[in-house]
């Protein structure tokens, strides 16, 4: 168990040159992806990056596994389809509704889960997001089992013309961008700071007066407002939000792309919501069961694959010449 | 005198921390051994060690003519070797009857359930009570008393008059005593070599993970000096 | 009429909720012995209690084997796999995060409601009632089918039962013990792995029966254990895991609040455990027996 926090080791030689390379390469297939691959999947893919990352926000820096995220990421498809559709709403403040109402439901989620410690967390937020997914079953607004169709993607900004693909898909990526350089930005603060202590020895952070809970509640509603922005975009690229977007199996899905990817690292979910996303694409019009697919594959990766794709390359000799840290 | 335990060049480690830096020692059967050093040097590691809760661990320890060092934990004790905690362990959620009764015999000629009740009346009267609400002192005496019902050739103490009243220090002395009597092998783990000296037939002394001296209670009193300056006393 | 509800109705649903309770109970006192000594939530619970209804279902169908000895066997036989599954995979984890076993168990439970979802279906198959307990005896103030008064009775029994084995025998002592200090406990000569591949075997044993126990009453379908799990998770988060006694009682008292929520005010009857389990975190947050972490 280590004494020190993260704030006070010394700075560490960081892989500058790799990361910087692997940025830029990044970048540049994102921008010229749609001229080799279907649009859809891609804005498909991006937008479980997103949710991937927020969602690892949480329990690879905070050390917080949440069970229910997928409340934030269909409770913000809701919301955005409802506001675009019903009240008419341009899509960037449809969005925001989005991003608003998964935020609010993060604060009363996040504050009744953060009252009991470990793993009785992600019990708490399974137990309360079921509970949201029984109210969008039921609820006037969310159409029940048929969902919100035929949500129509509006005019962003009120003149670049959604419905065309091409605009669609910059829009998302752009959008894509700006969650991950927010996220990017909270693990490099000192507020993130004091999230990874937390994960490493709460205990010690009590004692060095850090007011726990609400570092955890802020955590929470940030990985919450995040999410829902990847599922409000989610909900203009498909055009529809429906109950399988608030469902536990959705919440479990996001857990496997991050622990596939690897939790604790910034890209790792990026790499396991893109592995799992091709994979459903790939499997979605064969007969393979695919629940059994990624039951197993949990399985596996706990037991043989904790670092997941990224903390695995980052241990590796390659990844550990190029700077990177060797991790859990 | 036939040595029960032969320990030889015990190496052991807490994680990355290589706590023991090749441990020699034995004991005779029947006699009763003290281990003497500050806090930190590895005593209570050696005795651990030896038990095999320690499992990173290198060396010989041989237990009548068996190595300890490949057996698995829950067998060590059917072996005949008997372990007392620096905590007691006595368990909450357990009666002091259930705690009593909890190790199982290994082997014949433990004490009988009477025999023990006879030996720590107090234990008797509140063997319905739950085993955490008994004092410091009683305990100590439930501790030492279950493993006496388990028929072990040989009991690892870890500092059992720790924290005690005199009064009730003096008692476990005369336990200490009677178990000798009967033949019961003793390692004591003691920083109070006062009490120590009253009970035990050899002393080793130990510092930064090794033994650094090793002498029979008869010399105890030559060794006043060196004691006070490995102990800091 | 009582409340202004028919007492026909009002004692109809009570009697609902006393049997969704007995399963809670069940369920909630196999995942409580479980976490108490292995630390693990397994989240398998509710894919073990499946299992169970559908191998009864399976001996029936297949063998002509009918409930009574399904009753046994089933249990059995999942409790094996269990034992097996804790022997191989599971005990690797326990020096680990907690969240890993949890990730490991629903990953389990994922591919055995996947499977049985692949073999038969997402629909569920009947059951039929054993003719022993078939039919009902009419008590003046209501009707009371003899097999949902079994249910009730029988789970009662396991209940208690456990709750002696665990409080006053031996082998219950020897749990209680390795739950507080295990290594202690395998310094005395207790094997103390053995006892963990005991417990997670009695564990899914207990769900399995539960299974066997829900097969007349509801269908058996590959989805019924994901949807009774997190209502169980629910449950104890109500109760606390540290205490037997109080999985049993709080899983009885929510069922039953579960009944009496579906006569006065039936849209809210299956989140109305989701709500109790919010009050109790704001002005209770160790549970309502509260004795652990």
């Amino acid at each position: 168990m280590t004494l020190t926090l993260d704030i006070d080791k010394p700075r560490e030689k960081k892989p500058v040159v790799a990361q910087t390379i692997f940025l830029a390469a990044g970048l540049a297939l994102l921008v010229l992806a749609p001229l080799f691959f279907y649009p859809v999947f891609l804005m498909k893919l991006l937008c479980f990056a997103l949710f991937a990352c927020a969602f690892n926000l949480l329990l690879g820096y905070t050390g917080l596994l949440s069970f229910g995220h997928a409340a934030f990421f269909g409770g913000a498809a809701y919301f955005t389809a409802h506001a675009v559709k019903e009240w008419g709403l341009p899509p960037e403040l449809g969005i925001l509704v989005g991003v608003a109402g998964a935020a609010f439901l993060g604060a009363i989620i996040g504050f009744l889960a953060i009252r009991r410690q470990g793993i009785y967390f992600a019990m708490i937020t399974l137990a309360l997001a079921q509970m949201f997914y029984f109210f969008c079953l039921q609820a006037e607004f969310t159409k029940g089992e048929d969902g919100i169709q035929s949500v129509p993607r509006g005019h962003l900004f009120g003149f670049i013309d959604l419905s065309q693909s091409a605009n669609m898909y910059y829009f998302v990526l752009g959008v894509f961008i700006i969650g991950v350089a927010i996220i990017w930005r909270i693990i490099h603060s000192p507020f993130g700071m004091i999230l990874k202590s937390i994960r490493e020895n709460e205990t010690r952070a009590v004692s060095l007066g850090y007011s726990v809970r609400n570092y955890k509640l802020a955590a929470f509603v940030m990985s919450a407002a995040l999410t829902g922005l990847a599922g409000g975009v989610k909900a203009l690229v498909f055009q529809f939000a429906t109950l399988t977007d608030v469902s536990w199996q959705m919440s479990g899905e996001v857990i496997l792309m991050t622990l596939l990817g690897g939790i604790g690292t910034l890209i790792g979910p990026l790499f396991g919501a893109g592995l799992v996303v091709t994979l459903q694409n790939y499997l979605a019009t064969s007969e393979f069961p695919v629940t059994i697919i990624t039951g197993l594959v949990f399985m596996v990766c706990v037991l043989l694959f904790r670092r997941g794709i990224v903390g695995e390359f980052y241990n590796s000799r390659l990844g550990r010449k190029l700077g990177f840290e060797h991790r859990h | 005198m036939k040595p029960l335990l032969k320990v030889s060049g015990l190496n052991a480690w807490y994680g990355e921390s290589h706590i023991l830096h090749g441990v020699d020692m034995t004991v005779g059967e029947g006699e009763m051994v003290t281990l003497l050093g500050r806090n930190g040097v590895g005593k209570t590691t050696t005795l651990r060690s030896i038990m095999g809760i320690v499992r990173n661990r290198k060396g010989a320890i041989d237990f009548s003519g068996e190595d300890l060092i490949k057996v698995p934990l829950h067998r060590v004790a059917h072996r005949g070797l008997g372990f007392i905690p620096e905590e007691r362990g006595i368990f909450s959620t357990l009666s002091v009857y259930e705690n009593l009764l909890l190790p199982p015999a290994v082997a014949k000629g433990g004490m009988t359930v009477d025999e023990i009740f006879e030996l720590f009346p107090n234990l008797h009267e509140r063997r319905n009570s739950p085993g955490t609400k008994l004092s410091g002192g009683e305990q100590q005496m439930l501790a030492i008393a279950r493993i006496l019902r388990t028929g072990v050739r040989m009991m690892l103490l870890d500092e059992p008059t720790e924290g005690l009243a005199p009064v009730i220090v003096q008692r476990i002395g005369d336990v200490l005593k009677t178990l000798k009597e009967r033949g019961m092998t003793v390692l004591l783990v003691e920083q109070n070599f006062r009490f120590a000296s009253k009970v035990a037939d050899r002393f080793y002394l130990m510092d930064h993970g090794r033994m650094v001296g090793e002498f029979p209670v008869s010399e105890l009193s030559d060794r006043m000096g060196m004691l006070h300056d490995v102990l800091g006393v | 009429m009582i409340f202004g509800i028919p007492l026909q109705a009002f004692l109809g649903q009570l009697l609902i909720g006393l049997i969704n309770g007995s399963f809670y109970a069940l369920l909630s006192l196999g995942l409580a012995i479980i976490f108490g000594l292995l630390r693990v939530i397994n989240f398998a619970h509710g894919a073990q209690y499946m299992l169970g209804a559908f191998f009864a279902w399976m001996l029936l169908s297949y063998f002509g084997i009918g409930y009574w000895p399904a009753l046994i066997v089933a249990p059995l036989a999942v409790g094996l796999v269990g034992a097996v599954i804790e022997r191989t995979m599971l005990r690797r984890l326990y020096t680990l995060d907690p969240l890993y076993g949890l990730l490991f168990t629903f990953g389990l439970a994922l591919t055995i409601e996947g499977t049985f979802r692949y073999l038969y279906g997402a629909s569920g198959q009947p059951y039929a009632t054993p003719a022993a307990l078939a039919g009902g005896t009419n008590l003046g103030f209501m009707f009371l089918p003899v097999y949902r008064g079994w249910v009730i009775a029988f789970s009662l029994v396991v209940c208690i039962g456990t709750w002696l084995v665990i409080e006053k025998t031996k082998l219950g002592s020897y749990l209680r013990a390795a739950t507080e200090n295990p290594i202690l406990v395998q310094s005395f000569g207790i094997n103390v792995p053995f006892l963990l591949t005991l417990t997670y075997a009695l564990g899914a044993a207990l769900a399995a029966l539960a299974g066997v126990l829900a097969a007349p009453i509801y269908q058996v379908s590959p989805l019924m254990g994901s949807n009774i799990i997190i209502v169980v998770f629910a449950v104890v988060v109500v109760g606390g895991m540290g205490s037997i006694m109080g999985a049993i009682i709080t899983g009885y008292l929510l069922g039953v609040a579960e009944g009496l929520t579906k006569v006065f005010y039936p849209e809210a009857s299956n989140i109305v455990i989701f709500v109790i389990m919010a009050i109790v975190l704001l002005i209770r947050p160790a549970g309502l027996f509260g004795r652990d972490v």
